[in-house]
């Protein structure tokens, strides 16, 4: 445990003692609050419009702002995840920095742990901007805060199998630009698979939409929290770190 | 303290070290010597546990680097040849870094940086960032780091290959100091650097051991012929070097001689003689009652230099003669 704190401490500083971390915050900013602005002008627009009709219904905040906004970020995360793990592994086989905590007295998953704590720490800070966004809405609305929150929950996990992928690719070579390629690559294909599901009724098409991350990020951003999903993403995010150290080992038999 | 059984390594394609064993013992400094992709630097990955042998054993403190690797590494201080240093840290950083991930109890830990970066020279850098740091400066720090933990074993792939000779002295310097309370194994190509340092010498040429024995034994055992440098200069004007070379070859117990250069009319010649027959004094004695000037005559012995080279021919002509 101590280890992957140490690990994952060493990795969060050099994130932000490069400017990757802020070259990110500042891309998140950017797109998400572009985002937001966009969501609330066509919901006061619509409400204009629904006033002007005289139907009196009030149109949700969280059903027209927080979901669209919800569903946007995560999207952008499928952009920022690659560049968050596209160095965990591959720089420190370039540099041969990996020798070092190779051989050190630490376990390879220790090692793999830390830097994919990291990896998710990073992503939470970037994520929480975009709470900036949203506070705005409690200033002039009541939107509800329990789905919003339920709804960073899933962006957070799906964020963190996705990273546990990247972590895995990233161990797979020791160039980053292949990395950050190969894992946009994976999570762009993970994003996708229910849309082929939507078309199909077999039995394969099911399961392709229960491996799609998007599939189960949907009641998150209504804000249902599902067993089902949590499971999911706990699993993607088991099953990424034990490749990473699965191919650790591997690596090294046949290096 | 080490102990290799047979060690072998192939990769893909093809063989990095075949069939080595040797051992090293307590408190010795050890040279690992070889040319260019002869396995030093594998068979070092393997004894810190960086890659798995595939066959054969390794033991570093009595513990098997396959089955109890992390007891291995707890032991073992390891500076590669790239010194391992993250650029984005500051020196300081990176050594408590280092100390914390080979499990320096938190109390030790800044007195041993202190102690450490002291030893290496590099006190002085603790505040600056390791990508400003200079070559030398860099594999001081990567040293520094190496011996942070107080490790019974330390391995060094070529520690002194950045340095300059000033550098290089000191740090020689410090490894013979360390050796006092460390088992050291060091690689490198430069020679004289073993010769000060080690008191063994494991060499080995394309992933097969050439030879292991003490510095002195492996002088002993090689020195077949010896050297002797003659600088002879004429009486009056000056000398053929073809007469000069006739009469020195001429006296008993020399198989060759060369010549060497022409310094204002000073003539050097380096003489070969066989095997046990000490020619010296009959060699000033010839030159001598040719009525020449001998200006200087000594024996230049077999440098590690030599001995390494001659190694390499015979493991060449064994491998040729076993085809």
């Amino acid at each position: 445990m101590n280890n992957i704190l140490i690990l994952c401490r060493k990795e969060l500083k050099s994130y932000f003692a490069s400017p990757i971390a802020y070259g990110l915050m500042a891309f998140f900013a950017l797109v998400c609050g572009y985002f937001f602005y966009a969501a609330t002008a066509i919901f006061v627009m619509r409400s204009t419009d629904m006033m002007m009709m005289g139907r009196g219904m009030p149109m949700d905040v969280n059903e027209w702002v927080v979901r669209p906004v919800m569903m946007n970020v995560s999207v952008i995360g499928l952009f920022i995840i690659p560049m968050i793990t596209m160095r965990l592994f591959a720089e420190e086989k370039k540099t041969g920095t990996i020798e070092l905590l190779a051989t050190s007295p630490i376990r390879d998953l220790e090692i793999i742990t830390g830097k994919w704590l990291a990896a998710v720490i990073l992503f939470l800070c970037i994520l929480l901007i975009s709470a900036l966004d949203l506070s705005i809405l409690f200033l002039y609305g009541k939107p509800e805060w329990r789905p919003i929150l339920i709804s960073y929950l899933g962006l957070l996990l799906q964020g963190s199998c996705l990273l546990a992928i990247g972590t895995f690719i990233s161990n797979t070579t020791r160039n980053q630009i292949i990395a950050g390629v190969g894992t946009f690559a994976i999570c762009l294909m993970l994003w996708v698979l229910d849309w082929v599901a939507a078309y199909s009724t077999t039995a394969t098409g099911k399961v392709l939409a229960y491996l799609s991350v998007m599939g189960h990020f949907e009641s998150f951003a209504k804000g249902v929290l599902d067993t089902k999903d949590v499971v999911y993403y706990a699993s993607v995010i088991f099953f990424g770190l034990f490749l990473t150290a699965r191919s650790m080992e591997s690596l090294r038999w046949r290096a | 303290m080490i102990k290799v059984e047979n060690l072998t390594k192939r990769y893909a394609r093809n063989v990095a070290v075949d069939g080595i064993s040797f051992e090293v013992e307590k408190g010795q400094i050890v040279g690992f010597l070889g040319p260019n992709g002869a396995g030093k630097t594998t068979t070092m990955r393997v004894l810190t546990c960086f890659l798995p042998p595939t066959e054969g054993k390794a033991e570093v403190a009595g513990y098997d680097v396959i089955r109890e690797p992390i007891e291995v590494k707890r032991r073992i201080g390891y500076l590669p040849e790239t010194p391992p240093l993250y650029p984005e840290m500051e020196v300081s950083e990176y050594m408590e870094f280092v100390g914390k991930l080979k499990g320096v109890p938190r109390v030790d830990l800044a007195r041993r940086v202190e102690e450490a970066c002291e030893r290496c020279h590099c006190e002085d850098v603790k505040a600056k960032l390791i990508s400003r740091l200079s070559k030398g400066y860099r594999q001081r720090v990567g040293l520094a780091a190496a011996i942070l933990h107080n490790p019974d074993v330390l391995i060094l792939d070529e520690p002194t290959s950045a340095l300059d000779p000033e550098q290089r002295r000191e740090t020689l310097h410090l490894i013979k100091e360390l050796g006092k309370e460390h088992t050291i194994i060091l690689s490198t190509h430069v020679l004289p650097e073993v010769e000060q340092t080690c008191e063994k010498v494991i060499i080995i040429n394309r992933g097969k051991l050439v030879a292991t024995d003490t510095m002195e034994n492996l002088n002993l055992r090689l020195r077949g012929a010896e050297l002797v440098s003659v600088e002879v200069e004429g009486r009056n004007g000056a000398l053929s070097h073809d007469a000069v070379k006739q009469k020195l070859e001429t006296v008993d117990g020399v198989s060759r001689v060369t010549f060497k250069e022409n310094r204002n009319n000073r003539l050097v010649f380096t003489v070969e003689s066989a095997q046990g027959r000490p020619v010296r004094a009959d060699l000033a004695r010839a030159v001598v009652q040719s009525d020449w000037n001998l200006i200087e005559l000594h024996s230049m012995g077999l440098s590690l230099e030599e001995i390494f080279l001659q190694l390499m021919a015979s493991d060449k002509a064994a491998a040729g003669g076993a085809k």
